[in-house]
């Protein structure tokens, strides 16, 4: 589904892709894992058509990203920071990317599930960056699209929402989708994801699931490893 | 590219800024056309505001709108759409808005004043027309700015730069070459120094119509077939065009290699 | 008031002598052409011309007093050759006429009408088409010259003439007449106590009005209308200018009026709009200019070297590019109590004249003169600061030439 070869991007003097490869073929969560300013962000928006890499190639269902953007129909992005054009209600937001991007109905359930209709008629300026995050949740969900990419879901979110938010990954998983999760809370990660992704200095360390990870670094807890891997790296 | 355009232009007619905008022209139009009464001085002095203003706010609502939908634009660059549809639209989304505030705020109290039976008529489209212009222009060149820049701080310094050197630098400049060089032949250099500043061509278009007389008492050839004729209505209407061509061109080509 | 006499004179010299009507046509009228009539008529005797197409031309009228009348459609085709009417005598009428196709020479000024040495002459709606000169007067007194069109088709200074011209001549009037398509549209050489009034005169190469050590003369009420210049007045002295209209006379020598080496002259009441330079003034002493209203002209007006004691009043400046420009000193010329469009003071004391004075030379005006190409630069906000510093403290520009009383409203005349 995801094809990533050799990949190579600076951003001035800083290498942040060093030749990535990526293959994703099957359906699951895979968790993007890496310290802060590894490539983990670059590597999503190389993948949405955001970045433009130096080199190296992206095709997601076998067609080439670059300069295209029909492909991005396949995609369900929810971004890092979830600032939306203060002047804007919420309806409208919903309303705009619907009309951008094709009919749906699956808003109606998630803004439920969100408890979100007190907000429909606010200006998005004037909202919480947890209730912003969860219309971003709704904004990346109500779409039915096979691959789903999600940057620091959890950003902000409640206990309750991030429950909400579980069950909805869960959901789309039983689907057969991919989804792409990158995030900092690593019980999160534990919780949810199939495999990892680690990439350190902008290349792929490992790749696998938790269970290959332990054993690798041979350490029993998961948030352990990855703190294990960097110390050794680092050291 | 339309829904885009729609959603910002929508977007822009919502802010503040276009009603002020759009306040301040038809403030100025009625001062200019009740409190003085004379609509040829009012032509006059509408025209220095709009050959040095509609510029200035152009270059600073085009930077401002830029950084500002910085989070509506990355919403919209993880949806299908092509980024050439995004920045274009955003960019008419301005343009357009600008427009109509300067046209409706001068248009309204021109045409209260009866501008219809007036002959004074083809002076003001003229001068709607240069403003239309000056705007997509100075639009446009804002764009580029802010697309090249990541810094706010620096984007709208060079922005203001811009505009300090096209509406007042470069004259300076342009009259000091041509004292300097006035053995020489300078009528055609003197028009082709006023074609490379859109300031300056938009000014030439209004001398053509305010001015004629003054302009045809020089001797050049060259300046007598680009004043006298319609030749030069047509190469100055054609220049303004590139220059709107051009950095659009430029958006387009600079927003397909961008990162965010 | 001479014509009238003369006039009178006319009718009694018709009782005392028997004078008579011959008639002129093709078929069955006393002459088949004019030249004959005028061969068999005597002095006082009255020609009318029935209407049709005469192929004549040098028809000679020598010391006979003749009144010569045409029918409506009467043409007389002078088909290049020569002059149309060679006149010399005193009691003279010529009216109702066309004249057309007079030959174009550079050796020889042929006219439709030659007045040589005449006195109490009439030319009255004559229609000169297709002229090198419409009427040339020399040494000639006491005449009218009204209600003629004349009109020329000459491309260039060298191959045309004037409508009307008048050498050495006295106490004419010159009134109502179109002239256009000419070298110049009214000309006078040494011509005094001239009448000129009502005429329109435009497309003129040369100059709409033109005099040259003419002295005394008074033009009124005409209009010149997109000539080379519109009136030249040269080497002449006590010049009355009222009421005319000077416009859309474009080019690069081109003025509403230019004066040379004139003294003792009046403007008043003019109106100089769209022109290139409205008034171009070069040596010229005590004139006044009074109520002229000086609109959209390139220059309003252009004051050259040695001009003395003018004074420049109550006139309206309103939107010219450039309201003066000034060479040398002011030299005890006046601006005072002018309306100026671009004055952007106050009236605190609501006297009606504004309270700081104004100065109409801008600078950029000199940089314009010193390089012309800088036309370019006409109201750039650039040349508005410059200006506005040179206003504040005048460097360039003489630092006495002021309207120290700029009146807060148009002049209302």
């Amino acid at each position: 589904m995801v094809e990533i070869t050799n990949l190579y991007k600076k951003f001035g003097k800083n290498d942040v892709l060093n030749g990535i490869d990526l293959s994703i073929k099957e359906g699951g969560i895979f968790a993007v894992l890496g310290p802060n300013g590894s490539g983990k962000t670059t590597i999503i928006k190389t993948i949405l058509g955001m970045v433009i890499p130096d080199r190296g190639s992206i095709k997601v269902f076998n067609t080439d990203v670059k300069n295209n953007s029909d492909y991005r129909h396949q995609i369900d992005y929810l971004p890092q920071i979830a600032n939306f054009p203060s002047n804007l209600k919420v309806s409208e937001l919903i309303k705009m990317i619907k009309d951008l991007r094709g009919k749906t109905d699956a808003d109606q359930n998630l803004i439920e599930k969100f408890k979100l209709g007190p907000f429909l008629n606010k200006k998005l300026g004037t909202l919480s960056g947890g209730t912003k995050q969860k219309v971003n949740i709704v904004l990346t969900f109500m779409f039915n699209s096979p691959i789903i990419i999600l940057d620091e879901p959890t950003t902000g979110l409640d206990p309750i929402s991030l429950i909400r938010l579980k069950e909805l990954i869960e959901v789309e998983k039983s689907k057969g989708k991919t989804i792409l999760i990158t995030s900092h809370i690593m019980s999160f990660v534990e919780e949810v994801a199939d495999k990892i992704v680690f990439i350190l200095e902008g290349k792929i360390y490992f790749k696998g699931s938790i269970a290959e990870l332990k054993t690798k670094t041979k350490q029993q807890d998961f948030e352990h490893a990855i703190a294990n891997i960097l110390t050794e790296n680092h050291a | 590219m339309l829904k885009i355009l729609k959603y910002s232009f929508f977007d822009l007619m919502r802010s503040s800024w276009s009603y002020v905008y759009f306040a301040f022209y038809l403030l100025l139009g009625i001062v200019l056309l009740f409190l003085n009464n004379d609509l040829s001085k009012a032509v006059i002095t509408l025209m220095n505001v709009i050959i040095v203003l509609v510029p200035l706010i152009g270059t600073i609502f085009g930077v401002m709108y830029y950084y500002n939908s910085k989070e509506f634009t990355e919403l919209l660059l993880a949806q299908p759409l092509k980024r050439s549809s995004i920045f274009l639209g955003q960019y008419l989304g301005v343009a357009i808005s600008l427009s109509m505030s300067l046209v409706l705020g001068l248009g309204l109290p021109f045409i209260a004043y009866g501008l219809f039976k007036s002959n004074a008529i083809w002076d003001f489209s003229l001068l709607l027309v240069v403003g239309v212009f000056l705007t997509f222009i100075f639009s446009a060149l804002a764009f580029n700015i802010a697309l090249s820049n990541e810094n706010k701080i620096k984007g709208f310094g060079y922005s203001i730069l811009m505009w300090l050197f096209l509406a007042i630098i470069y004259d300076g400049l342009f009259l000091m070459s041509l004292i300097l060089f006035e053995d020489y032949p300078l009528d055609k250099v003197s028009l082709i120094g006023t074609m490379l500043n859109p300031i300056d061509l938009s000014r030439t278009l209004i001398l053509l119509k305010l001015d004629i007389s003054a302009l045809l008492g020089y001797t050049g050839a060259v300046f007598k077939q680009f004043f006298g004729t319609s030749f030069g209505l047509i190469i100055s209407f054609l220049a303004l065009t590139i220059w709107v061509v051009l950095p659009i061109l430029r958006i387009v080509f600079k927003s397909k290699k961008k990162d965010f | 008031m001479k014509i009238q006499l003369s006039i009178l004179l006319f009718f009694i010299s018709i009782c005392f002598t028997t004078a008579q009507t011959v008639t002129v046509c093709k078929d069955g009228c006393d002459f088949k052409s004019i030249q004959t009539a005028v061969d068999s008529s005597k002095s006082g005797d009255r020609i009318f011309i029935k209407a049709g197409l005469y192929n004549e031309s040098n028809i000679i009228i020598y010391k006979k007093s003749l009144h010569i009348n045409g029918e409506e459609g009467t043409i007389i085709d002078t088909q290049n050759n020569g002059y149309g009417f060679s006149v010399e005598a005193t009691d003279i009428v010529i009216k109702n006429l066309t004249i057309k196709n007079i030959e174009v020479s550079y050796t020889k000024e042929f006219a439709a009408i030659l007045l040589f040495k005449s006195y109490d002459f009439v030319i009255e709606n004559i229609t000169v088409e297709n002229a090198f000169f419409g009427f040339l007067i020399q040494k000639s007194k006491d005449g009218l010259v009204h209600n003629n069109v004349i009109s020329g088709e000459g491309k260039a200074e060298a191959d045309s003439g004037n409508a009307i011209h008048l050498w050495h001549c006295e106490n004419v009037n010159i009134t109502n007449n179109d002239v256009r398509r000419m070298r110049d549209g009214i000309y006078l050489e040494f011509g005094s106590n001239a009448y000129i009034s009502d005429n329109y005169s435009t497309e003129n190469m040369r100059y709409g009005l033109h005099f040259m050590f003419s002295n005394n003369n008074t033009y009124e009420n005409n209009i010149f209308e997109a000539n080379g210049a519109g009136v030249a007045v040269m080497f002449s002295k006590k010049i009355k200018m009222y009421n005319n209209i000077f416009k859309k006379n474009w080019g690069t020598a081109s003025y509403g009026i230019l004066l040379k080496e004139i003294n003792d002259a009046e403007l008043k009441h003019n109106i100089f709009e769209d022109n290139t330079i409205g008034i171009n003034a070069d040596g010229t002493n005590r004139i006044t200019y009074t109520e002229n209203t000086f609109k959209n002209n390139g220059y309003a007006i252009k004051v050259h070297g040695a001009c003395y004691d003018n004074i420049y009043s109550k006139n309206n400046f309103l939107y010219n590019s450039f309201d003066l420009s000034y060479s040398g000193n002011l030299n005890s010329n006046k601006f005072e109590n002018n309306y100026w469009s671009n004055y952007t003071g106050y009236d605190l004391d609501k006297n009606g004249i504004g309270d700081i004075p104004y100065r109409p030379v801008k600078l950029f005006s000199y940089l314009v003169n010193r390089t012309p190409e800088s036309i370019v630069l006409l109201r750039s906000l650039f040349i508005d600061i410059i200006d506005f510093s040179e206003k504040v403290s005048p460097v360039f520009t003489p630092e006495n030439l002021i309207d120290n009383q700029p009146l807060m409203k148009q002049v209302k005349w």
